[in-house]
């Protein structure tokens, strides 16, 4: 990334690394850049993979505004217009990525409000990995995102988005996405949210158009105090022989989390379940978990089964017993609890994260 | 002079209000192995759960000494790594902590890691959340696994065969039988059924009734005397 630290200084580079960002690039077959309103970087190795600024892409690819905001249509929904930027990915009929697609998207200046607007297309057949990492500079102050992706994958598509949020205690956050699947397609959402942040809320969704799509939706997310995570799933099933699964792990050390997820079977031959698990670790925390299952149709399977709990006095003391002092046994505990396993990562990314996931752990304890 | 790798002295301990231990007065030489026998609710296990400084066990009067120093006001981890290891009875789930983790804490010989865990039979369990879907059998050997992996000088076994079957029974007391001759490790075990005593060589037997050491004599002549007439010859041993 040439030219990066004209632009950004050494720790605003470890912050984008620390959020998913690969400087060297060297895994990575595309990659997109953003800070506050400026595209820094937008560029791809692979002829089968197009990655462009939005506004670029919609003129170039005249094709393209056809999707733009179609997914909130289908949803009967409304979207801001008033956006600025974001990254326009089209991964072209029956292209493979072994290495990850990646875009950041980068807070900068004081007060800044960057409103961007995503657009995914997997064309029939292609399969993808796409990481994404949305953080902040050391400098900026009550930062605000809005960010809206639009996700289509086409028949027998495959996509795999990783989303990991890096923000700090000042930040508001509000992504708004939708992932529309046409016969067949796959996609796979995994998040993790582990620095603090005023507030995040959203509730990514997933519509199943076509029949045998399915969708699965992964979350690890760590509230420390004055944080406020408001973070749901939802998946709508609108033809048979479809399925779901949304899987989400929440440790409050003294933040507020709401835990949502939202099955709504709109046709019958679904298949579906969605699982919160929660620890509390602070008196000052809260976990509230939502799960909803929506049907009106008999043939449908569709489950949930939520828990909260707390770290026992038991499990503590035993791990004593073998020599660690109460704060590694805490640490271990949680960075298990938030087994970056439940998520569908490819093998590419499967060390970085939990290398991110084990820093941030024990940086907490 | 023997050398005394734990010294209990005087020791009173109440739980929930409730003295469980009178006056306890007991020393374990290096290198010994120490059997503890009693009825169920006699005070074996909170002896050696106050040993290992488990919390509800409240020291009201009395010392423990390891290797000549105090230990009572120690966390556990301390005493943990001071050198005194425990095989719980009755262990807990530990959600999102796995088997193989444990045995990384414990030591970072990766071949002994594998070779012990082959011997034991662990494959099935290793990578699962501790003691998540164990069978007692797994329970047991799990524990006995880590105990070996830490390498303590002091080895607290609360009941190593209980819910064991006799193969594995065999199979952890040949086990734990080379671990001490190698390692020659004091052991302090408590035993119900005394089957362990057919694979190690014990070479003390207490009796504890009613929270008090009654009786100090051979492990096997105490063992068939209370096969035979129960415990109540030893109340009148003190």
């Amino acid at each position: 990334m040439r030219n990066l630290d004209k632009k950004l200084d050494e720790k605003e580079i470890q912050s984008l690394a620390n959020a998913g960002l690969d400087i060297s690039e060297k895994e990575r077959i595309a990659s997109f850049l953003q800070s506050d309103d400026e595209i820094l970087i937008s560029k791809t190795l692979n002829p089968g993979v197009e990655i462009l600024p939005i506004e670029e892409a919609l003129e170039k690819y005249p094709w393209s505004s056809k999707f733009y905001g179609k997914s909130f249509q289908i949803l009967e929904k409304d979207f801001p217009k008033d956006t600025k930027g974001g990254y326009f990915i089209w991964v072209k009929k029956g292209v493979h990525t072994y290495f990850p697609i990646q875009a950041c998207l980068f807070l900068k200046k004081r007060k800044f409000f960057q409103k961007v607007h995503n657009l995914i297309i997997a064309e029939e057949g292609a399969k993808v990995y796409i990481i994404t990492g949305c953080t902040v500079s050391y400098a900026s102050q009550e930062p605000h995102h809005l960010g809206i992706s639009e996700f289509f994958a086409k028949k027998g598509a495959y996509i795999n988005f990783t989303m990991i949020h890096s923000w700090k205690e000042d930040t508001m956050v509000e992504p708004e996405s939708i992932a529309i699947l046409e016969e067949g397609a796959t996609f796979l959402s995994n998040y993790i949210c582990l620095h603090p942040v005023r507030k995040v809320s959203m509730y990514p969704t997933a519509v199943l158009l076509g029949s045998n799509s399915k969708a699965r939706f992964t979350s690890l997310l760590l509230a420390s105090r004055d944080s406020f995570q408001d973070i749901g799933s939802r998946v709508i099933f609108r033809a048979p022989q479809t399925s779901a699964e949304v899987i989400s792990r929440g440790v409050s050390t003294g933040g507020k989390i709401i835990a949502r997820g939202h099955l709504k079977a709109e046709s019958p031959q679904v298949k579906a379940h969605l699982e919160c698990r929660g620890l509390l670790l602070s008196s000052q925390g809260v976990i509230h978990a939502i799960p909803e299952l929506e049907t009106n149709y008999q043939d449908v399977d569709i489950s949930h089964e939520a828990a909260i709990g707390k770290i026992s006095k038991d499990e503590i003391e035993y791990l004593a017993s073998r020599g660690l002092s109460r704060e590694e046994a805490t640490g271990v505990i949680i960075r298990g609890f938030m087994d970056t396993e439940i998520l569908s990562l490819p093998q590419v990314l499967k060390k970085e994260i939990d290398n991110l996931t084990d820093q941030t752990v024990k940086k907490g304890f | 002079m023997p050398e005394y790798v734990l010294q209990v002295k005087n020791l009173t301990v109440q739980a929930n209000q409730k003295v469980i231990l009178k006056d306890i007065n007991l020393d374990i030489e290096k290198n010994s192995t120490v059997i503890l026998f009693g009825p169920n609710g006699s005070g074996k296990s909170a002896l050696i759960k106050t040993i290992v400084g488990i919390s509800g066990y409240k020291i009201v009067k009395g010392d423990i000494f390891f290797e000549g120093k105090s230990i009572k006001d120690l966390p556990i981890h301390e005493r943990a790594r001071l050198g005194i290891g425990i095989m719980f009875q009755h262990s807990p789930k530990v959600r999102g902590v796995r088997l193989e983790q444990i045995a990384h804490f414990l030591t970072s010989q990766e071949e002994k890691i594998k070779s012990l865990a082959s011997q034991l039979h662990l494959d099935k369990i290793f990578h699962r959340e501790l003691n998540f879907d164990f069978s007692g059998g797994e329970m047991k050997r799990s524990e006995l696994f880590q105990i070996i992996l830490q390498q303590p000088k002091l080895l607290l076994l609360d009941e190593p065969e209980s819910g064991v079957d006799l193969e594995n029974i065999s199979l952890m007391g040949s086990i734990l039988d080379s671990f001490l001759k190698e390692q020659k490790p004091a052991s302090l075990i408590i035993t119900h059924t005394g089957y362990i005593l057919d694979y190690i060589q014990a070479t003390t037997g207490w009796v504890m009734i009613d929270g008090a050491i009654h009786c100090i004599g051979h492990p096997r002549e105490i063992f068939e005397t209370i096969r035979k007439f129960g415990y109540e010859r030893y109340r009148k041993c003190l």
